[in-house]
């Protein structure tokens, strides 16, 4: 059971395009659904799905469109809410961006893809890359109509056949983001590794690959127990992955689509150090003033860099005169975030750095209290990951019998970092 | 280049000067006509005049126009049946273009016209396109067959598409295999007729589960769903299924994640519990939900909704993942309240400090809704893990403190439902409690604290004056504060007779001569007449001790739970309610239910009989001796037994169905949970789960009784016989008799003698209609008696006759015939040889039934006079069919909470408690069908006294 229909809103709730697809919810239906979010909204009940009589309604947020889906079955909501997600990307890989403008400029572009994406509810073909073999809009000058690519319907649904290119190349990325959440009191709730190995492959026909990681249940199947490998908690696969492969023997083995797209990510729990930690002494007084002392320690190595580091530390909304002193890099108070941004270029491990600020406040408070969201930070570490994973091999192989080169590159970032503050 | 150069022609006249483009020679000016007319569809616009000269523009080689025409149709054919008609040509034509594109374009459009008088013109077309050598053509044709089903079902099946659409299930191609799966799922559910000719088989099954590997994410998606649905004929299938469908938990795509989370939930129901199978798939099954948990917020409310009803079916599964549910700040409302739920759910002793400081930290964030949450979820923390009630309890006397107004009146709800699950423990807390009385705005807190006044009374100093300070505006509080005052002001005035009589004098007046309000009248002049009459009588009532609080709240009632693990990621699991609840048809109608791994296992979720759709292939497997299941002890004997008992249990009666629909909630489902299909054999007699040492004893009952020692210790208890029949009132026939249960029936035990002088012979008994509808089982079978000659005989009873209430309910009206004459006399049957074997009720259930039925429905009882410790009491009645599900120690008392179940289906609760030391104890007992209960409250004085 799946979607009835697809709309796509402006903000106030003014339908830019819609696919009815199966018939059975009252297109019209769609009007009550910007009164009752507001109405939820208001009530502080929000929720990504909504519900009229019989009707419910199931949409995403993207920019300033809504993407709203109708049903009166039981739907696979989990599926109807992963297609509404995969329309983004589709139409953001044709049309770069998506917001009110690019809808109305290809509107016609835009009907023909939501009958190929969807059929009677059911999601269709959804790889952009092989959608814009066929439905294209230059294409239609062509004398001779195009036909379906035989990839539509392959096994291989991603892949088209013939691709050429004159240097054969692969570059993977490693990049692991750390999720972290410290309590007020120092304490670490929650750290955890989420990595991505992404790829851009420039292979010409069709190339069987193969790649091998430092996997620690590979390792312990071969034998090879005393090489440093990674235990990987959860991995998801593209569907390009043969699944059933990496079930029975923990090898990765596929045929990559063509450019750019996302192998593989894992996940783990980590027990090092944060890469960055950052204490906070905030001294609030009430009507006159309030002061920061930020302390920044980079615990990795010390042959290890930090780049673009930002640290963003939350001060109340009624803030004013910002004076700043830090030791290293620049201090910004951003006021429609209600916040400071301190800066620091470069960060080499085993550094610790202060930055102290001080506001002023109005003597008069606010009557609506503020919550206290916690101090953020944003950095990038290359050519180092945190859990240690290793690309041990890439191998290629292709008929045809060419040599490729493949490139990786690691980079460590922060992923949800987030300090609370007292 | 950009479209939205279409949308802005807004002259006068424009459908006109529509039409004349449209009608143009030129290509490229008809395209822009057809393309404007498509712009001011989108916006909105009425252009269905111009339906004929659109038409008219379809047969074109452009393939873009005629995508744009082919969109005009589907929108427009409905307001226009008749012009449609006129693009059939056009369709029929395109099904077999040269270009497989154009030939899927026309038949995925063709079904998405729902014009009745275009669908039998499509048969054909579509009949080919089924047989395309294209497979882009055929997965697109497969589509179609479930959009003509929808718009005439009767066609379809008359045409023979399911057929097709059965043999596209072994194409070679896996798109096609997919959507045909799709298809059929979507006829299945909604067309009975369809669903018979389409059931999937082992062979099938195999074929989906090859084209799994091979399919795009979402032809995954629509074969894991239909796989859900599938009821593997054994056990190893329903591994070998899983084992297939455990590598999909590594995919990307989360939709295909939680539809093998499906699959794999239900079909580990029919595995061999703690086997290692199951234990490696548990620990399987938590990473990728884990995982779940960092996809797009919508996503995430999806996976934590389904992974709220997956923490109750399973809470192995995410007993160690409690820190992955803590609350971020940037998380959406709907995500946070979501996980604050199943933190409590996972909350232990364990790991109570952390979730404590977390709830702790949440409780002082700014969205009001989460924090009235956070602060509810630390009392059920407190109520859940006893350990930690201490700690919650100063928790919350610190968030009191903060004199945040809704979280001080939401702390005080909540402090009111720890003192109902502890009491006598944290009342040093009133006085803080009542300091912050004047800031109480909500009736809900505001009732909280009266009735914890009134509950505390006599500890509290100034009782009275709170209490008379709320009765100033008595008339402006909310009912349920009305309600509470008055109680607690009763309260009061029994705790403290003497300084509060004018109080209640004036609380009383104000309830019942003032309030419009019928429920507070009517209590208060309940109070009234009790105090007045009979003061204490009224104490009884009003300070009876309260039943504790249940421990886990909110939990979902486990029928609906299995109900709603086979509907994982759809609605209905984001709902919790079942999909009937929502969906109007017979497609929400189909109940599903988790399939049962076999009966003698004791399984507690084969409600296989009660779903009609499951019916047919469910009980067969049932039924079937499992040779790959090598039983545990306890199902040997069961085994053993039923051999044995082979015919007795033949005749055994069915359940009797319950004939009101309040009964059937509590009869027919639970029936159908523990017992067979209605009318098939019951199960044997020692199918029930082993309940510890008690049910040991019970077993050995049942194994004396087949020796033919009636009546032994273990067994069920036999009142001495009692002479029925006098001699001097039947003609020298005197019936001495009494009732016992062996065997899993019930027996009359009589001794016949003859005390005339002249032979007595062709005896023969009837029972008059009855409560209970007991019928002879058999032939009387009394040999001719001499004069002076005794005859013991044993008349099996079944209780599936004519049903008439009798009072008392147990009375039986007895006619004896001889060659003399026929004779009358009723006897009181106890009631407990109408308890049946299969009486355990299943904790979950016991605790959910005891909240449900009305507190009006319980009945307390003193059974004075026991001498047994609460072990033996135990067993004595667990001897009789009533069985102990739970056992507490509650301050020193011991409380036994148990089941039975009479012959008709009637569940009745009890909770016993034995002060040690006391040879009182106090029965309480709760039923739907409150009239057994004086004949509940006899047999175990009975019972406990013999």
């Amino acid at each position: 059971m799946s979607l009835s229909a697809v709309f796509i809103l402006d903000m106030k709730g003014k339908v830019l395009i819609s696919r009815n697809y199966r018939g059975d919810v009252d297109m019209s239906v769609i009007d009550k659904f910007m009164p009752i979010l507001m109405d939820m909204e208001e009530e502080g009940q929000v929720s990504p799905i909504v519900v009229h009589g019989e009707t419910t309604f199931m949409f995403i947020q993207y920019n300033n469109l809504y993407l709203v889906s109708t049903t009166r079955k039981n739907a696979n909501v989990c599926m109807v809410f992963t297609i509404l997600h995969k329309l983004v990307e589709v139409f953001l890989e044709y049309f770069k961006e998506l917001e009110e403008e690019s809808i109305r400029d290809n509107f016609v572009l835009i009907y023909e893809l939501l009958d190929e994406l969807i059929d009677f509810g059911y999601p269709q073909t959804t790889d952009s890359k092989i959608l814009q073999e066929y439905i294209t809009q230059e294409g239609q000058r062509l004398e001779i109509a195009p036909r379906p690519p035989m990839a539509v319907t392959n096994a291989v649904s991603w892949r088209s056949e013939g691709i050429k290119y004159r240097k054969n190349e692969v570059f993977l990325d490693v990049v692991e983001s750390v999720n972290l959440l410290v309590s007020a009191n120092g304490n670490v709730l929650r750290s955890e590794i989420v990595g991505a190995v992404k790829m851009r492959v420039f292979l010409s026909g069709m190339p069987e690959l193969r790649l091998g990681l430092n996997d620690k249940i590979l390792f312990e199947n071969t034998g090879r127990t005393k090489s440093k490998s990674v235990e990987l908690e959860d991995v998801k696969f593209h569907q390009c992955v043969r699944l059933s492969r990496f079930e029975n023997d923990r090898t990765i083995s596929f045929i990559p689509p063509d450019g750019e797209f996302e192998l593989m990510s894992y996940r783990l729990n980590t027990h090092v150090k944060p890469l960055i930690w950052i204490e906070s002494v905030i001294e609030r007084h009430s009507h006159s003033r309030v002061e920061y002392m930020i302390k920044a320690k980079s615990q990795f190595k010390r042959r290890s860099t930090a780049n673009n580091v930002e640290i963003i530390i939350p001060v109340p909304s009624d803030a004013d005169s910002p004076k700043f002193k830090t030791t290293i890099g620049s201090c910004k108070y951003i006021p429609e975030m209600s916040a400071v941004l301190w800066n620091v270029k470069s960060f080499p491990g085993g550094k610790e750095y202060l930055m102290r600020a001080h506001f002023s406040l109005p003597s008069v408070e606010a009557e609506k209290k503020e919550g206290t969201p916690p101090i953020q930070c944003r950095f990038e570490i290359p050519y180092f990951t945190t859990s240690g994973i290793q690309v041990r091999y890439l191998k290629i192989i292709e008929k045809s019998g060419y040599q490729a080169l493949p490139w990786v590159r690691y980079i460590t970032q922060n992923g949800d970092y987030q300090i609370r503050t007292h | 280049m950009t479209d939205s150069k279409y949308f802005t022609t807004t002259k006068k006249g424009e459908i006109f000067e529509l039409k004349a483009e449209l009608n143009s020679d030129k290509k490229d000016r008809k395209k822009e006509a057809v393309k404007k007319v498509i712009a001011s569809m989108t916006v909105g616009k009425d252009v269905s005049a111009l339906f004929p000269d659109v038409v008219n523009c379809m047969q074109t080689d452009n393939l873009e126009l005629k995508k744009l025409v082919y969109l005009y149709l589907m929108n427009y054919a409905k307001t226009q049946p008749d012009m449609a008609i006129m693009a059939v040509n056009t369709f029929v034509r395109d099904c077999e273009d040269a270009n497989p594109l154009i030939r899927a374009l026309a038949v995925r459009t063709m079904g998405c016209i729902r014009v009745d008088k275009i669908t039998e013109y499509l048969c054909e077309p579509l009949r080919k396109c089924l047989k395309d050598e294209d497979p882009y053509v055929r997965k697109t044709a497969a589509v179609c067959v479930a959009k003509l089903h929808d718009i005439n079902s009767q066609l379809v099946e008359d045409q023979g598409f399911l057929d097709h659409l059965r043999d596209l299930l072994s194409d070679s191609n896996p798109m096609v295999v997919a959507n045909a799966v799709a298809a059929l799922a979507e006829i299945h559910e909604s067309s009975p007729t369809a669903a018979a000719l389409i059931d999937m088989n082992t062979q099938t099954i195999n074929k989906l589960l090859t084209a799994l590997n091979e399919c795009t994410e979402w032809g995954q998606i629509f074969i894991l769903d239909s796989l859900a649905n599938y009821t593997p004929k054994d056990e190893r299938e329903g591994q070998s299924i899983c084992e297939r469908v455990t590598p999909r938990l590594a995919h990307a795509n989360a939709a295909v994640v939680l539809s093998a989370v499906k699959v794999l939930m239900k079909f580990m129901e029919m595995l061999e519990p703690n086997s290692d199978y199951i234990n490696t798939l548990t620990k399987k099954l938590s990473p990728p939900l884990v995982t779940l948990l960092s996809a797009e917020p919508e996503i995430q409310y999806v996976a934590l909704r389904n992974i709220n009803l997956i923490v109750q079916k399973r809470p192995d599964i995410l007993k160690h993942e409690m820190k992955v549910f803590f609350v971020k700040y940037n998380d959406p409302i709907y995500v946070k309240l979501e996980k604050l739920d199943i933190m409590i759910r996972l909350a232990t002793q364990a790991n109570i400090a952390q979730v404590l400081a977390e709830l702790k930290e949440y409780a002082t964030e700014v969205d009001v809704d989460f924090v009235r949450k956070s602060v509810r979820a630390i009392g059920r923390c407190a109520i859940k893990v006893e350990q930690s009630a201490e700690r919650c309890v100063s928790t919350l006397l610190d968030l009191i403190q903060t004199k945040v107004n809704y979280v001080v009146q939401e702390a005080i709800v909540v402090i009111k439902d720890i003192f109902r699950k502890y009491p006598n423990k944290y009342e040093s807390i009133i006085s803080i409690l009542c300091e912050n009385l004047d800031t109480l705005d909500e009736p809900e807190a505001r009732a909280s604290m009266v009735w914890i006044i009134g509950e505390y009374a006599e500890r509290i100093d100034n009782a009275d004056e709170l209490l008379e300070s709320f009765l100033e505006g008595f008339h402006d509080e909310n009912t349920q504060v009305q309600l509470q005052l008055l109680t607690a002001i009763v309260k009061l005035f029994l705790k403290r007779p003497t300084d509060t009589q004018e109080l209640v004098q004036q609380v009383l007046s104000l309830a019942t001569q003032d309030s419009d309000n019928p429920d507070l009248r009517d209590r208060g002049y309940i109070y009234w007449r009790l105090l007045s009459t009979d003061p204490a009588a009224a104490k009884e009532v009003v300070l009876a001790e309260k039943p504790l609080i249940s421990e886990e709240t909110d939990l979902i009632e486990p029928t609906l739970l299995d109900e709603l693990i086979c509907h994982i990621a759809s609605l209905a699991s984001v709902y919790h309610k079942p999909p009937s609840a929502f969906v109007e048809g017979r497609g929400g109608m189909t109940k599903v239910a988790l399939p049962s791994r076999s009966q003698s296992a004791g399984s507690q979720l084969s409600d296989a009989a009660a779903t009609p759709a499951a019916a047919p292939s469910a009980p067969a497997a049932v039924q079937q001796p499992q040779p790959t299941i090598i039983p545990s002890q306890g199902d040997l004997i069961g085994d053993l037994l039923s051999m044995d008992l082979g015919p007795t249990t033949q005749t055994a009666p069915p359940p009797q169905q319950p004939d009101t629909g309040a009964m059937d909630l509590l009869g027919g489902g639970l029936d159908s949970l523990l017992g067979g299909p209605v009318g098939a054999p019951t199960p044997p007699p020692a199918a029930q789960p082993p309940m510890g040492t008690g049910s040991g004893l019970g077993g050995l009952g049942d194994i004396f009784d087949l020796a033919g020692t009636p009546g032994l210790g273990g067994g069920c208890y036999v009142p001495p016989k009692q002479v029925w029949l006098l001699a001097a009132k039947a003609k020298g026939l005197e019936i001495a008799g009494t009732f016992s249960r062996r065997q899993n029936q019930i027996f009359m035990d009589m001794t016949f003698t003859n005390r005339a002088l002249t032979q007595l012979s062709g005896f023969a008994i009837q029972l008059n209609k009855n409560s209970f509808g007991i019928i002879p089982g058999a032939q009387l079978n009394v040999v001719a008696l001499n004069p002076n000659q005794s005859f013991d005989t044993s008349l099996p009873l079944s209780p599936v006759g004519p049903i008439q209430r009798m009072d008392p309910l147990t009375n039986l009206q007895v006619a004896i015939k001889n060659n003399i004459d026929v004779f009358y006399f009723s006897c009181i049957m106890p009631i407990h040889t109408l308890f049946v074997e299969d009486g355990v009720m299943d904790k979950k259930i016991y605790l959910a039934t005891w909240k449900d039925i009305s507190p009006s429905n319980e009945i307390q009882y003193q059974i004075s006079n026991v001498t047994y410790n609460t072990d033996t009491i135990s067993q004595k009645l667990q001897a009789n069919n009533i069985f102990t599900i739970a056992r507490r120690n509650v301050e020193g008392q011991d409380m036994l909470y148990q089941s039975l179940k009479l012959t008709n289906g009637i569940w009745v609760l009890t909770e016993l408690k034995i002060m040690p030391g006391n040879t009182s104890i106090t029965l309480s007992l709760k039923s739907r069908a409150v009239d057994v209960a004086t004949a509940i409250q006899q047999s175990f004085d009975l019972i406990l006294h013999n």
